[in-house]
Parts: structure tokens; C-alpha cells; sequence
């Protein structure tokens, strides 16, 4: 038997909410799976729908972005337009095919290591189950193949 | 060519023990571009960072990644290394292997190769990273105080006895604010106005200070160190600079009959009027709504009876520009209109008033002249009910929240009128009794003991009329059973809430604020008198309900905010801020609705002959804070992040 699979997340957090949570998760020694890449930004409002694309088109199977809870964005509204934006791009997913529990949008404080915690083992669990994302590679398979002229 | 330094830290154990640090740096040192790698027990440490330096020096490295503990913890700390040793101080980047990797982990190879990987990706994000330099902003040591009420009093005192120009704004014609119109003080009983009034005077009195009365501030445009305020001077009619305050016009007017703000409608004024006698600066003001003259174009008996010709009825609103480098917001409250307790019955019976008629009613220089006296009758009341939490702590009809002053008000109110109705008595219902703050559960508790206020816990549910005195029905939660009282009086104990157009002006200036208008600071705990916005302040009632040695404390903390951004001519801010590609934009205006700070503004290109030959957007870099929005938003890829570009961000996810 083959040994399970284990996928690859990245995780695009702000640095004033979810980067600090995650940094409590790991001053209070709490554990997680370590399937998690982060990307720190300032804000989810800097956070392009094409950074979770190139994510995705570069191998890894899930993506998660975590920004301030809705009226605690260090930036006043940054975490509102990224909210709107995702409302958005959530329809342009399923338009590229990508399922959209690949993608997982949340809201971490500064506080909340435990919340940060169950989240990423929460989204470990639900993209393992999912499988590989493959489409891309695939994809780009063809698109070698097709591309001699 | 990049030639990157890594230097991976085995932080004692805490990293070394679950991270195979050895590993790390071989694996990296094959990476290209990667000129050096090492390891070491504490970079953070002294020698640890004599070795980053010196590798920097050696190699003549371009770029450094320390794979150690969080950016937040020791970022500053490499960056000051690396500017040390001749590399600019953003050519850093720090891989967090500890807090979010050896720490959280318990898999040793998986943490590992995880290691490795966040390592890598920021190699490649630090080979794309750019020189930065501070950004310098010069900074007007000028600052103005919104509100002159004894919070706005203080922070104006405290900042131009530090040497510092202060221009203090207050849109009544008088300074003072609503401690004016309290009688006394808790804890100490203090007389309000005797404490009060003398600060009032220094304020005006002072150097350094200009007090602009009858003003309001109509605009806000800047950033922090250069803000530009535009302040309308509402016409006085009287002429500020000739007045001397005789106060013969106010004698002569005509129309006697208007309600007093200042005595809560309890007493009168003239149309020609200062709201109290000790009002600062003691000039008048006409009220042009009420003036015989402005409504008939006849009267003049003020103008008439100046001797010095200070009337002048042509007097038109004047707007003011001025600059300043700091605001302090100290706009206050107002009290909640209680009419939405129909069964209290405020505004149908007379004698149903709320904490601030009390004090006015107690106030030696009030309509009564410190005599308790019911409204409807003047008769001295025997018996007085008190009811507390009358909109706070209310969620379905109120607030939700404690408006904190009213348990110990109230207790002063029943002191007081033990002290002055010698047989009256005292009822106040309760839901709990929150004195906490220096010798202020002393004062409740004296209040009980000594001047025998009766406390019954639990709530009102009707106050109706009945023989000309007022039947006060409610439930005695401790005894479980329902009282009925008699009453000459009934005071409510009202909530503290914003001032009524407190949203709108938080939008003028550019500040946040919470679901009930209250002003919101930037950190509730660690940065409470500073707002979200750079360069303006916050103290007082209008960031939270607040007492009068809250109000000052933070005022004073203001004041010393205000005076650490002046202590420079210059100001220096991290770099991270937005710019904006002027080849390629297409002038869209989306970063311009997009960005929080209104730190986008569109620019005229103009050829050689002032001709415009295209309109671009273009970022302030003194209001720009940085947080990347306007990159999303930019359709046509021409705005930037400088320390977070579109090349360095994919960079690091494409190397995870």
C-alpha cells in the first residue's frame, strides 16, 4: 500500500492578524499539521486572486487566506475589499474548473492561535480527502504538447 | 548577479531540536544564487550577529535571509545588522522556522523539509527585493484640539506648555464643555466650576494657545506632520477684538424668554447672550434665529446700548485655514434623549428630569441658585427617586453598554440633596453598584452610611402622575417583590452616548469609529489614545464613556503623544507604501475608490507647453500606510508594493 497522501497548502495571511495568531499558536507549543506554506502580506487586501492561482498551478492542493475578523482590519477596510473580492472570484473558480473547497477563506486574530490551530488541521484533513490537485499539471501537459507551432 | 547569505539559527534547542538545522543549510547552500550558508547557536546574539555582518562584508552579499524565529520578534534586529555592515536594511528577510515551524510541529523530517521550503521561497523573494529608504515627512509643530470641554483643555495646556502652538476649536461661543454645567464633583465634591474655570482661563491665557469659540472644522485634507484644516468662524456679531464682556447688551435685550442649553431649559436666555456667566471668552453671541432684528430688521437696542461699538449685525461666517503637523479629537458626548422610556414618563411630567437637570438644579450659579426646586412647581421635593441604568446596559431599548459615571453621579446626587433637603429622602434603583476608581466605592458607600441614600436593587417598570405627585412602580429584586413609591421627583440617570453627528464628522476627518459612533482608537489596550489614522488623537467621552480623571489622563497622554511626533523636524515611516507606474496607467480611478487612506489623488502629465496629455493616478506617500490594496485592484498591473511587489510575492510561491 502506498503511503497517504499528504498535501501541500498555502496559506496567504496578513501580518497584522492571522501571522501573529499563527505566531501565538506556536508561543503557546501548539501543534498543527505540517502541511501549511505562509505567505506573509500586509494586509488580505494586498492578497491577488492570481497569487492563489499561481499557487495552485505550481502544486499545491488547497489554499488558505486569513485575514483580521471583519471591523479589526489594521487597515480599516483592507479585509473588506479582499472579502468582496474572494465573493468574486469564488465564481470565477468554478468557472476554471478548480472545486471551490480548494480554497478556504477565514478570519484569524492576533489572538486566536487555538482558532489558527483547528484551522489549518481542519483544512489539512479536507484537502487530503479531496486528493491531489492535478488539473493544472495536466493541463500544462497539454499545452506542451499543443505548443510546436 | 544576487549573492544571498543564509543564516540559519538553531535558537538553543528551540529550533535545532526539531528542525535538523545541518540540513537545512547544506540543502540552501546548493540553491542558486545562495553565496553563503551557515549555522550558528544565537544569531540574535551578540557574536551571531557579528558573523552575519562579517559574511556580509566578506561576500559582499546582496541580499540576507535569517531562517530563525518570527519577523515580529527579531526583524528590526537583523535589519540594524545589515545596515551595519553596509547593506540596505530591506535587503532582509527573516524565514520563520520557530514559531511557525519547529515550535508547532512534531514530525522532524516533515519540519525539516518544511523548513527548507520557507527558507527557499524567501531566498527567492529576497533576490527581488529593492534598496528602500525611510521616507522622510517634514512635520508643522502646530497641533489642534477639536473640542474645548476639559479633555480638549488639558491636551491644548499640557502640549503648549511644552512649547508647542496649539489652536483649540470648540463650536459654542464659551469653552468649558459639559464639566461647566456640573455642579460638584465626585469623589471629592469638588466645586465643578472652581476647578474648572481657572484651566478655562489659562487656556485662553496662554501663549502658545489660540482658542477659536463659535467654530466648527468643516475639512480635514493631509496626512500625519501636514494637515490642512479649514475651520468656519460662525458670525458673532460682536466684535471679539473691542468686547469687553460689560454684558449691558445682554441686560437690554428684549427677548428674555429662551430656553437655556446650558441650564437644560431650566432657565432663560436673551437672543444676545453668553451661555454662562463665566463663560471664556466672556463675548457675546446673537442668536440669529431669535434676534427681533434679523427677524423683523428692527430693534438694535444691543447695538444702541455698546458703548464701545462692538454690535455689528454685518458680521459674516469666516473660513480658516490653518496648518497643523497633529490632531487631538476631543469632541465629547451628549446625554441620550430618554424620551424612548415612554413609562418614565420624561417630557410628559415636569418633574421627571434627567442627571444633568439635577446638576443644574444643584449648581450654586444655576436657575435656582443651588435650591432643589421641582420644575413644575419650585417646591422643594421631599422625596426623590433615582433611577439608574436609565439606556445603558439596555440592549433592547438603549445601549448595551455601562456608561460608567451614572452609579457614582447619582450617588453624588443623593448627597447632595441630603445636604441640602435635610428631611428629604433618597430611592434609587439599582442594577448594580459599579464604583470602581480611586475613593469611589469610599464615596457610594458614604452616600449610604452617612447621608442615608435608599438603594433598592431592581428595575422600574412605571412612573405615572397622580395628585400632583409621582407614583414610581418597580420590583425589589433582592426582597422578590413589587414597590410602589411616592415621589416629588424623579431623575434618570441617562446614557452617555456619542454627539449627535459624531459619524459624520468621524467621516470628515478620517477616523474610525464603533457601531454607536463612539471614536474608535488604534489598539484598545496598547495604543488607546491614537486612532487608525496617523497624526490624530483621541480623548475623552468621544472615544468611550469616560469620567472627569479619565478624561484628563488621557488627554495628557494625547498631549504626550502629540509632543513625541513634534520632537522632530522630520519623520521617518517604513517604506512600504504603494507607487504608481505612470507609463502604464490607464487612469481608471479603481485604487482611488479602493484605498482606505484617500492616499490616491489623480495627476495631470503635461507636455512642454502645459498641455495635458494624460491624467494618472498618483500615491501620497505621507498618507499611504501600505497595505497593498490598490495593487489588487489595479486592472492594468501599474501600482506596486515596494517590499511586497507582484515579482517578489510570486517569486515565494513559486518557490514553496
Amino acid at each position: 500500500m502506498s503511503e497517504p497522501f499528504e498535501p501541500k497548502i498555502v496559506a496567504f495571511v496578513c501580518t497584522y492578524c492571522t501571522y501573529a495568531g499563527a505566531d501565538l499558536a506556536g508561543t503557546s507549543r501548539m501543534k498543527y499539521a505540517p502541511n501549511v506554506r505562509i505567505v506573509r502580506l500586509p494586509c488580505t487586501g494586498r492578497i491577488s486572486p492570481m497569487f492563489i492561482l499561481k499557487a495552485l498551478q505550481k502544486g499545491a492542493d488547497g489554499v488558505l487566506v486569513s485575514g483580521c475578523h471583519p471591523g479589526d482590519c489594521h487597515f480599516a477596510q483592507g479585509n473588506y475589499h479582499a472579502r468582496r473580492r474572494w465573493t468574486v472570484f469564488r465564481a470565477l473558480l468554478a468557472f476554471t474548473g478548480i472545486p471551490e473547497e480548494r480554497v478556504k477563506f477565514s478570519w484569524v486574530s492576533a489572538a486566536e492561535g487555538a482558532k489558527f490551530t483547528e484551522l489549518i488541521n481542519g483544512i489539512t484533513d479536507s484537502i487530503r480527502a479531496l486528493g491531489p490537485f492535478e488539473q493544472y499539471q495536466e493541463l500544462q501537459k497539454v499545452i506542451e504538447t499543443q505548443s510546436t507551432y | 548577479m544576487a549573492k544571498i547569505g543564509v543564516f540559519v539559527c538553531h535558537c538553543g534547542e528551540n529550533i535545532a531540536s526539531m528542525v535538523d538545522t545541518g540540513r537545512l543549510a547544506s540543502t540552501i547552500s546548493d540553491h542558486p544564487g545562495v553565496a553563503v550558508a551557515s549555522e550558528y547557536k544565537y544569531f540574535c546574539s551578540d557574536p551571531g550577529q557579528e558573523t552575519v555582518k562579517k559574511a556580509i562584508r566578506e561576500n559582499g552579499l546582496t541580499g540576507v535571509v535569517v531562517a530563525a524565529c518570527s519577523p515580529r520578534m527579531h526583524e528590526q534586529t537583523f535589519r540594524k545588522a545589515c545596515a551595519e555592515a553596509g547593506l540596505n536594511p530591506y535587503m532582509l528577510e527573516l524565514a520563520n522556522i520557530r514559531e511557525q515551524c519547529s515550535w508547532v510541529h512534531t514530525d522532524k523530517e516533515q519540519a525539516t523539509e518544511k523548513a527548507i521550503e520557507i527558507t527557499r521561497s524567501l531566498v527567492e523573494k529576497v533576490k527581488r527585493n529593492n534598496d528602500l529608504k525611510p521616507i522622510s515627512v517634514p512635520v508643522t509643530r502646530r497641533a489642534m484640539v477639536i473640542g474645548g470641554g476639559v479633555a480638549g483643555i488639558q491636551a491644548a495646556i499640557d502640549i503648549a506648555s511644552a512649547g508647542r502652538e496649539v489652536v483649540l476649536v470648540e463650536r459654542e461661543p464659551s469653552i468649558g464643555g459639559h464639566m461647566a454645567q456640573l455642579s460638584e464633583t465626585f469623589p471629592t465634591l469638588d466645586c465643578s466650576q472652581c476647578i474648572l474655570t481657572p484651566r478655562m482661563v489659562e487656556a485662553i491665557q496662554h501663549p502658545n494657545i489660540t482658542v477659536m469659540t463659535y467654530s466648527e472644522v468643516e475639512e480635514v485634507d493631509g496626512y500625519i506632520g501636514n494637515f490642512t484644516v479649514k475651520i468656519r468662524q460662525k458670525a458673532r456679531y460682536v466684535n471679539m477684538e473691542t468686547c469687553t464682556g460689560c454684558g449691558d447688551c445682554i441686560q437690554k435685550c428684549p427677548v428674555k424668554k429662551i430656553p437655556s442649553d446650558f441650564e437644560c431649559g431650566l432657565g432663560n436666555r436673551t437672543a444676545i447672550y453668553t451661555p454662562f456667566a463665566q463663560a471664556v471668552p466672556n463675548v457675546p453671541v446673537i442668536d440669529r434665529d431669535r434676534c427681533t432684528y434679523f427677524k423683523n430688521g428692527k430693534c438694535k437696542i444691543c447695538q444702541k446700548t455698546c458703548q464701545i461699538n462692538s454690535i455689528d449685525f454685518e458680521q459674516q461666517d469666516r473660513i480658516e485655514t490653518i496648518e497643523v503637523g497633529a490632531i487631538v479629537v476631543a469632541t465629547g458626548f451628549q446625554i441620550q434623549n430618554t424620551a424612548m422610556y415612554g413609562e418614565y414618563g420624561y417630557g410628559r411630567y415636569k418633574d421627571v428630569i434627567t442627571g444633568l437637570h439635577f446638576e443644574r438644579l444643584a449648581s450654586a450659579s444655576g436657575p435656582t441658585a443651588g435650591k432643589i426646586r421641582r420644575p413644575s412647581d419650585g417646591k422643594e421635593p421631599e422625596k426623590i427617586v433615582f433611577i439608574q441604568c436609565a439606556g445603558s446596559r439596555d440592549a433592547a431599548k438603549g445601549v448595551k453598554y455601562c456608561s460608567k459615571i451614572c452609579c457614582m453621579y447619582t450617588a453624588k446626587h443623593a448627597m447632595l440633596y441630603a445636604h441640602k433637603v435635610h428631611h428629604g429622602e433618597t430611592q434609587i434603583f439599582y442594577m448594580d453598584i459599579r464604583a470602581a476608581g480611586k475613593g469611589y466605592d469610599e464615596f457610594t458607600r458614604r452616600a449610604i452610611e452617612e447621608d442615608e441614600a435608599g438603594y433598592v436593587r431592581g428595575r422600574v417598570s412605571k412612573v405615572f402622575e397622580e395628585n400632583g405627585k409621582l407614583i414610581v412602580r418597580g420590583v425589589d429584586t433582592l426582597l422578590g417583590r413589587p414597590v410602589e413609591v411616592v415621589a416629588d421627583m424623579v431623575v434618570l440617570a441617562t446614557a452617555m452616548v456619542p454627539q449627535p453627528d459624531a459619524k459624520d464628522f468621524a467621516k470628515r476627518i478620517g477616523i474610525g469609529y464603533d457601531e454607536y459612533g463612539f471614536y474608535n482608537e488604534a489598539h484598545l489596550k496598547l495604543r488607546p489614545v491614537e486612532t487608525a489614522t496617523a497624526g490624530i488623537y483621541l480623548c475623552g467621552a468621544c472615544q468611550s464613556p469616560k469620567d472627569i480623571p479619565d478624561s484628563v489622563a488621557q488627554a495628557s497622554a494625547a498631549a504626550a503623544k502629540v509632543l513625541g511626533l513634534f520632537s522632530k523636524e522630520q519623520l521617518e515611516r517604513e517604506p512600504v507604501i504603494a507607487s504608481v507606474s505612470d507609463s502604464t496607467c490607464a487612469g481608471c480611478w479603481g485604487c482611488v475608490t479602493a484605498c482606505p487612506y484617500n492616499a490616491i489623488d489623480r495627476r495631470d502629465i503635461t507636455d512642454r507647453n502645459g498641455n495635458v496629455i494624460k491624467r494618472v493616478a498618483s500615491v501620497n506617500p505621507g498618507l499611504c500606510q501600505g497595505c497593498g490594496t490598490c495593487v489588487t485592484f489595479c486592472r492594468s498591473n501599474s501600482i506596486d508594493l515596494a517590499g511586497f511587489t507582484e515579482k517578489q510575492i510570486f517569486a515565494e510561491v513559486m518557490a514553496l
